[in-house]
Formats: structure tokens, C-alpha cells, sequence
């Protein structure tokens, strides 16, 4: 086709030399159209620039501004006065207020009770103080009144930000943990809201420039900045045998039938692991062994099941994965691998020793899951945004972390850990007039005092709230942390 | 003082968003009268926005170098608006505004980031705007401009190599070209003229198969050349340019198709091959994960811009500065920053306007070797815009171009002027009767 063109194009040059007509284009319009087709495809990328921009306005630019490597924070604290940060009940978190000499002061009414979850601004900002920064140094002006202060250079106030943190539960676990080192947290389980979330010991925000030196040098050993909630990471003790169970429920689909005589005991190559006081179960199905929390079934449990099966389960759960959420946190971890791990360690990691590691809000997390029929949910401390007239900017959705296991298996293990409660280690909560459902765990440590564990939720038809409790270094779970689960369920169905 | 400067801030708002309402009216209206009013309204605008940028930078440092500069600049806005429509009366009186309206955006953001800079800019800006006068003659005596295709493809191809050889490396590319140790002259921005008129001359003669090879091969030789330069803007300015040149000299989609077909191609070897192409594209996908690095100036520029937001910080009061080449390829940040996301859309229109306006020019134009050359410019103009803000706000990777006549930088504001002023001169020899169009007219 394009030779026999080229061809006349040729003859054509050579025949009519000097004609003229032969450089224009053979049809005017046709060259117009040609040119116009430019015309489209150029205005239409500037269109389409145009639009991205606009949409990086509108949508995008104020999680890319929240970026502590950007300068132009202090620029905008120039021109608002920072946002309050408000619990869920209408409580001031947080707020900016002018001092005696006429300087701005952020004031922390409740001093170390919200220190980690809330966070600070000065000596590095954390929590939701780093986390909305932004948000909180943005004035909504639609008003005249706002571009008249703005106008006149004083200062309109920032947006605030309203948690999902219940104050009153708060108060209660910050209350119940007393002087012992620890963190409670607390979950909605179908949202993913966070409403309370304690870590101790902690630090007062208000007097962080007085004592940053004893603090930033740990010099009381007690690491008051660390979040335990999301940061510190423990063995998971028993609380870890509802992953076990799972993990055996898959590989067995006749888990029901499960049965073994417990001893009290059970030795492999020169290790011996001892029920809790010795004490042997007798013969128990799967529901008995979970609920009197007997380490020789779970660990004889561990010696059959497979290793990557098991890594693959954890993994989905989070383990070795940062969590789906905005606060900071440490990775949970699972370390048994076929090939380099022994029967021994898969028999200790079955029971929640070993090497596994997890951190409280992890373990809140996986409690909500079972609550909300296998549908894990991003856990989040934000609510929404307003003005500091009250009028809603922005709301944040629960968002979906991921499936984690299928609502029969979760029903399974619901019924599971309502038997503790009914039958087992945290028979004390039976008598709350709300059914709750758990597991208590106790993580030996060598030569200290076992960590204290509890994670549960409540009620176990419709869970309104899941929780998870740890205590350090104190003794068993049922002894020290379901007295503490059992007075933050008491405050939240009161 | 704070509340001048917030109302100055929305002043040149209004101002900007007046001026780009009357320059897309004057180019929809074809009756002269309202055409008329619109340039008054236009002229109104630049000096008014010209001068409220200055009066916020005075009275936030009070200098009196400031208002020399101030004056100096008035002095060649209403030189260059007399004197054109003296000479040239057939000229686009909004091609023109819109040509000084540019220049002024620049000048007050470059005298915000840099005083200095500032100065050389207008100086170098008022010479180009001074040869630009003779430009529109130049243009008119097409025969014997035309005559010299392939003098001009082989010079700038000579250029491009003498760069490579002796050219200084800057930002990253070796494209600076330093004469006698005085003064660094980017000689890619002459090439850039040179190109266009190379294209259009040999094309309006004929589009034979053959002729097609040969200047592809040229072409492709120079854009070779400057990717050797590491200068991957250019080099894709002046593809792109030659493909829609080819596309429009022989109407076949086909080219089009091929050539764009081509050119992805060729940045997908690119990208596996070298690695400071590699670099750019990670920083365009995630800034924020390489922020200390490649991404750092990616990242602070999207700063800037969702700092400013939709109404700006107000000149002085942002941090444009902790932008690398903020003067040059990033000043879109900068002045989305300080003047706001609003005014950043209305330049972009400012710009769009005159790219309509330019190809308006094109496709009027009757002669082919006009519509061509007409055409080139249209697009390398109209790219570079998109690769400059399109790389600001990381809607494509950042190729290092500037945005013309608002950039510091003294080659590029040299070659944009004259590139328009060809451009008038198109429109100044169509509409008039000349003896040399008669001769077209058998």
C-alpha cells in the first residue's frame, strides 16, 4: 500500500517539478483536522494534570503534609492555635492554653493516664499528637469571622480531633493496673475502635521538658516512654492455645472426637512440661483441655502439627508483620520453621512459650477477631474531625484488616473460650451478670515471676468490646490480670 | 503588615483569575470591540498584579533596590507593549499580554526566592524581548529562511556535540556550554529553535518515504545526543515535537502511532539501562520511601504544595526554599505554595490559553512551511509546560524542565521569547497582503 503511494508521490515529484500544489497538503480541511487532533490531545493531558492536581488537593495532601519531614509545621503553628484532642464521651484530652506570661501551653488534664495513646508535642510528638498533627494545626475558616482573624493576624483555633478513647474505661483500667507495670486495651470488635488503651508505668506529658533527662536515659529501669500496649512484646503464655486449637482444627477436621488422659506431665527427650501445680486433668476432650488451660494435651498437640501450617496461620494473624493500624508498634513473633526448629520448641510453642512473642494490642486484636465471627478489623484511635464549631470535617470508617478465620471455626472457638469462663481458669468473671468469654495465659519466665495475661470479650452473643490485659512479672493470669479484666468489663456494662 | 499581606494574597488572586477570564474571552470573541476591551482589561491586570506582588515584598522588606527593580520592570512591560504593536500592528495583541503576564508571574517569584537572580533574569529577559522585535521582520523574508533545512539540522546536531566534548555539568546533566569562563549558555535551547525551523523546511518540500529516513535519522541522532547529555527533559521535548511535526506534515495517525509506539519503547530500554533514569521513576512512585535521597526534592515540593493549599501561605510566608532548583524546574511549587493551588490552576489555564492561541496560529496559517514551523513550536511549548508542572506535582516523573518564561534561567527565557515571536511573525505575514503570499497563490 505505502509502496504504491510513494510510487505516485514519486512520479507525481518528477512530472509536475515546479508545481507548487504538490508541498501543500492535499486537502486543506484534512491538514485542520490533522492540526486539531493536537489541539485534543494536548488540552486533554493539561485537563487531566489539572484534575490530578486538584485531586491531591482535595484528597491526598493532608496525610502527605502530616509528615514530620515537613519544615512547614512550625509555619502553621504560627498561625492556629492547635486543636483539642477530645475522648469519644466528650472528655478534653488535650489543649492548647495560654499561660500567665502569655504563652501557649499544651495542657494534659488527666497528666500520665492517656501518655502513650495521646502522645506529646514536645521532645519528639507521638501518638495521636504526631499522628494528626496536621489535622490539629488546620483551622476550618468558612466563617467571615475566621478570614477576619486571619486578616488581622490573630490566631483561629485548630481543629479538634474526637477519639473513639472512653474516658470512663480508660479510668477504670488506668485505676485497676494500679502501681503494677502493665498495659490493658481495649477493642470494639466490629469497628476496630480502640477505647482504652493503658500502658504503665508512663510519664506525665505536662512535665516532659522538666524530667526529659531521667526519662530519654531510663534511669529508673522502667522504660515509662515505651508503649507497651502496641510496643512491648511477650511471651503470649496460654492465651496462644486459641491459635493452637485453630491451627489443630484445620489440620483435624475431627477435632471433635479430640481426646487425651492428661497426667499432670509429659517428658520428651529430657524436657518436661508440667500442667499448672501439677495438677492432672484426667481424660478431656478439646473444650476441657482449652478451659483448664492443660499443657500436656496442647503440647502433645504441638509435637504432631505442621510446623509451616502453623507459621502460615500465625502469619495471617500478623505474626512477623507490622499491624494494620496508624499507632507504632513492634512486630509480633513466630518463629517455628520445619528444618530448623525441634519437636521441642514446637511443643513449648504450642503452649505459648518458646520463642513467640506478641504485644498486648496484637492479642486484643486476635480476641476481637474471634468476637467479630473470624472478620480481624484495623484498629484505630481517631474518630472523626471537627471544627472547633463542632461541625464534622471528617469521619474515619472501620476498616476490614483481613478474614482470619471463617465464622464456623470462630463460633468453635467462641464456645471454646466461654467454657474458661464457665468451667476453667477465669471462672471469677461467671459471676458478672454479662456473659463474658477468654483465656487467661501465664508466660513463665526463667528465674522471675511469670507474665500475667488475660484476653477476652463480652457479651459473647453480640461482643461489644474485647480486651486484652497483661501484667509483668507478677504470677498467674487468673490471679492478677482477670481481676483487672473484671473491673473494666464491670465499668463498660455498668 | 499581616493583613496586607493575606489581602495582597487575595488580590493577586482575583487579579490572575480576571486576567485568565478576559484572555479566554479575547480568544473566543471574534468581534474586534469586545476583543478590544478584553486586552484593555488584560494590560489592567498584568500591571496591577505586577505591582501588588512588589508592594507585599516591599513592605515585608523594605529595600530600596526593590523598587528599582520594580520600576525597571514597569519600564520594559510598557516598552514591550508599545513598541510591538508599533511595529508589528498585525502581531496578537493576547499572545503578547499573555507573553508579558508570564514574565511578571516570574519576576516576582524569583525576586521572592532570590533577589539576585532576579536582576539577571530581567536583564536577560528585557535583551530577549528586544531581539524578539526584530524576530517578526526576520520571519517575513520566509523564502530565504526556508531555503537552509538541512544547514540547520547539522548545526544543531554540531552544537549538541561540541556540548558533549566541552560542555560543564549542572543538576546533573552535562548541557552548559561556558563562554570564555563568562557566562554558561545552555546551547539546547538554540538547538531548540533550530530543530523546528529543520523540520519545517525540509517537510514543507517534500514528504517523500525518503525524505521521511533522512530527517527521522537526523532527528533521532539529536535526540540521542542530548540523552547522552543526560538531559532526558530535552530529549523528550524534542521527540515528541518531531513526532507530531511528522504526524501533522503527513497527516498519516499511523506515524503518530509508530512514533509514540517508539518512544515508550525507548524509555522502557531506558529505564533498564540507565540507572539515573531508574532513580527518577522510583522517586515518582514512592518520594516518601526514598525521601532521604532521590525523593527529597519530589517530596518537599508536594510539601510545599499541600502546605499552600488552595489559597497559598501568602510571598514570604512559606518555605520555598527548602526546595532544591526551586528557581528553576520546581518553581510551580513554589508559587502553589506561597500564591496558592487556585492561582497554580489559573497559570496552568494562562498556559493552556496560550497554547490555543499558538496552534490557533498553525492552523490558520496557509503557507506550509508556517504551519509547520507554527505547529513544532506550538507543541515544544506546550510539553515542556506539561513536563515541568506534571513533574512539580508528581503526576509523571521528574524530567528537569523549566516552565517557560516563569523559570530563572537565562537561555531558556531567551529561546521561548524568540520561539513566540516567530509565531508572530506567522500571524503578522498571514494577516497582511504581502507579495510574497501573492506569490503563493498561483
Amino acid at each position: 500500500m505505502r509502496k504504491s503511494i510513494l510510487k505516485k508521490d514519486i512520479t507525481r515529484k518528477k512530472s509536475e517539478k515546479n508545481n507548487i500544489k504538490n508541498k501543500m497538503p492535499r486537502d486543506k480541511a484534512s491538514g485542520r483536522k490533522t492540526i486539531l487532533s493536537v489541539v485534543y490531545i494536548f488540552t486533554g493531558l493539561f485537563i487531566l494534570m489539572m484534575g490530578y492536581f486538584a485531586h491531591f488537593l482535595i484528597f491526598k495532601s493532608r496525610d502527605v503534609i502530616n509528615s514530620t519531614y515537613n519544615q512547614r509545621h512550625d509555619v502553621l503553628a504560627k498561625r492556629v492555635i492547635r486543636g483539642k484532642i477530645i475522648s469519644a464521651d466528650g472528655v478534653v484530652l488535650a489543649e492548647t492554653v495560654t499561660d500567665d506570661g502569655e504563652n501557649e501551653v499544651r495542657n494534659y488534664p488527666f497528666d500520665d493516664m492517656y501518655a502513650h495513646v495521646v502522645g506529646r508535642v514536645l521532645r519528639g510528638r507521638t501518638g495521636i499528637e504526631a499522628a494528626e498533627n496536621i489535622t490539629l494545626l488546620t483551622s476550618y475558616s468558612n466563617s467571615a469571622g475566621a478570614l477576619y482573624n486571619d486578616l488581622i493576624g490573630v490566631k483561629n483555633p485548630g481543629n479538634n480531633v474526637i477519639t473513639t478513647l472512653n474516658h470512663k474505661l480508660t479510668k477504670a483500667a488506668y485505676d485497676a493496673l494500679g502501681n503494677k507495670t502493665g498495659s490493658v486495651v481495649a477493642i470494639e470488635p466490629s469497628t476496630g475502635k480502640i477505647l482504652a488503651m493503658v500502658s504503665k508505668p508512663a510519664y506525665n506529658p505536662n512535665e516532659i521538658d522538666e524530667n526529659w533527662d531521667r526519662l530519654s536515659e531510663d534511669q529508673d529501669n522502667e522504660s515509662p516512654l515505651l508503649n507497651r500496649a502496641s510496643q512491648g512484646l511477650y511471651p503470649p503464655g496460654s492465651t496462644f492455645k486459641i491459635l493452637t486449637a485453630l491451627a489443630y482444627m484445620r489440620e483435624n477436621p475431627d477435632y471433635l472426637d479430640y481426646s487425651y488422659n492428661c497426667k499432670g506431665k509429659i517428658e520428651y527427650d529430657g524436657m518436661v512440661i508440667h500442667c499448672s501445680n501439677n495438677r492432672s486433668h484426667g481424660k478431656v476432650d478439646l473444650k476441657k483441655a482449652f478451659a483448664k488451660s492443660c499443657n500436656t494435651s496442647f503440647s502433645s498437640i504441638g509435637k504432631e502439627l505442621s510446623m509451616d501450617g502453623f507459621r502460615e496461620l500465625c502469619e495471617s494473624f500478623f505474626f512477623n508483620k507490622d499491624l494494620p493500624a496508624k499507632i507504632s508498634n513492634n512486630k509480633s513473633r513466630f518463629e517455628l520453621k520445619t528444618g530448623s526448629s525441634g519437636v521441642k520448641e514446637a511443643m513449648q510453642t504450642a503452649i505459648g512459650q518458646g520463642k513467640t512473642l506478641i504485644t498486648p494490642l496484637h492479642n486484643a486484636m486476635i480476641a476481637a477477631a474471634v468476637a467479630n465471627g473470624g472478620i480481624m478489623m484495623k484498629p484505630y484511635t481517631v474518630d472523626r474531625i471537627e471544627s472547633a464549631g463542632g461541625r464534622v470535617l471528617k469521619g474515619y470508617i472501620p476498616e476490614e484488616a483481613a478474614v482470619v478465620m471463617s465464622f464456623e471455626e470462630a463460633d468453635y472457638l467462641k464456645s471454646l473460650m466461654r467454657a474458661v469462663v464457665t468451667d476453667g481458669t477465669a471462672s471469677r468473671l461467671n459471676k458478672l451478670d454479662v456473659k463474658v468469654a477468654g483465656k487467661t495465659g501465664t508466660a513463665q519466665q526463667d528465674g522471675k515471676n511469670s507474665h500475667a495475661w488475660f484476653i477476652g470479650f463480652a457479651p459473647i452473643n453480640e461482643p461489644k468490646i474485647a480486651i486484652s490485659v497483661l501484667v509483668e512479672n507478677i504470677g498467674s493470669g487468673s490471679d492478677y490480670a482477670v481481676p483487672i479484666a473484671e473491673k473494666v468489663f464491670e465499668e463498660y456494662f455498668k | 503588615m499581616n493583613i496586607a499581606i493575606e489581602l495582597t494574597k487575595y488580590l493577586m488572586l482575583i487579579l490572575t483569575g480576571a486576567y485568565t477570564y478576559h484572555a479566554f474571552r479575547a480568544a473566543v470573541k471574534k468581534n474586534k470591540n469586545s476583543q478590544d476591551k478584553s486586552y484593555k482589561w488584560m494590560t489592567c491586570c498584568i500591571f496591577m498584579f505586577h505591582f501588588t506582588g512588589y508592594f507585599t515584598l516591599f513592605i515585608q522588606a523594605t529595600n530600596n533596590k526593590l523598587l528599582l527593580l520594580y520600576g525597571l520592570e514597569v519600564l520594559v512591560l510598557i516598552l514591550a507593549l508599545k513598541f510591538y504593536k508599533i511595529l508589528y500592528p498585525g502581531i496578537s495583541g493576547l499572545l503578547l499580554r499573555n507573553m508579558l503576564m508570564l514574565l511578571s508571574v516570574g519576576y516576582i517569584i524569583l525576586t521572592r526566592l532570590s533577589f539576585d537572580k532576579a536582576i539577571r533574569q530581567f536583564f536577560i529577559s528585557a535583551a530577549a524581548l528586544g531581539l524578539g522585535l526584530i524576530v517578526p521582520a526576520v520571519v517575513n523574508e520566509y523564502e530565504k529562511i526556508k531555503k537552509y533545512g538541512w544547514i540547520y539540522g547539522i548545526a544543531g546536531i554540531g552544537l549538541l556535540l561540541l556540548v558533549i566534548f566541552i560542555g560543564t555539568e549542572n543538576y546533573g546533566a552535562t548541557s552548559w556550554l561556558s563562554i570564555f569562563g563568562i557566562v554558561t549558555v545552555q546551547p539546547t535551547e538554540l538547538v531548540k529553535l533550530l530543530f523546528v525551523f529543520f523540520i519545517a523546511s525540509l517537510f514543507s518540500e517534500n514528504i517523500s518515504f525518503k525524505r521521511i529516513c533522512i530527517v527521522t535519522a537526523l532527528a533521532g541522532v539529536t535526540v540521542l545526543a542530548l540523552v547522552f547529555q543526560r538531559d532526558l527533559g530535552g530529549a523528550l521535548i524534542f521527540f515528541v515535537t518531531y513526532v507530531f511535526m511528522l504526524y501533522c506534515a503527513t497527516e498519516k495517525p499511523l506515524y503518530l502511532l509508530l512514533g509514540l509506539g517508539a518512544g515508550s519503547l525507548a524509555s522502557w530500554i531506558a529505564y533498564f539501562l540507565f540507572d539515573h533514569v531508574k532513580v527518577r521513576v522510583l522517586a515518582w512512585k514512592n518520594p516518601f520511601g526514598y525521601i532521604d535521597k532521590e525523593g527529597y526534592q519530589i517530596s518537599q515540593s508536594l510539601f510545599a504544595i499541600g502546605t499552600g493549599g488552595w489559597f497559598g501561605m501568602g510571598l514570604n510566608q512559606g518555605l520555598p526554599t527548602s526546595i532544591p532548583v526551586v528557581d528553576s524546574d520546581f518553581i510551580f511549587a513554589a508559587i502553589s505554595e506561597e500564591l496558592g493551588g487556585l492561582f497554580a490552576l489559573f497559570l496552568i489555564l494562562l498556559y493552556i490559553n496560550c497554547f490555543i492561541v499558538l496552534i490557533n496560529i498553525a492552523i490558520k496559517s496557509e503557507n506550509n512551511f508556517f504551519r509547520l514551523l507554527a505547529l513544532g513550536f506550538s507543541v515544544m511549548f506546550g510539553f515542556q509546560i506539561f513536563l515541568s508542572v506534571g513533574g512539580v506535582i508528581k503526576f509523571i516523573p521528574s524530567t528537569g524542565v523549566t516552565l517557560p518564561l516563569v523559570s530563572y534561567g537565562g537561555s531558556s527565557v531567551v529561546s521561548t521569547i524568540v520561539m513566540l515571536m516567530v509565531i508572530q511573525g506567522i500571524f503578522n505575514t498571514g494577516s497582511k497582503p504581502s507579495k510574497s503570499k501573492a506569490k503563493e497563490r498561483p
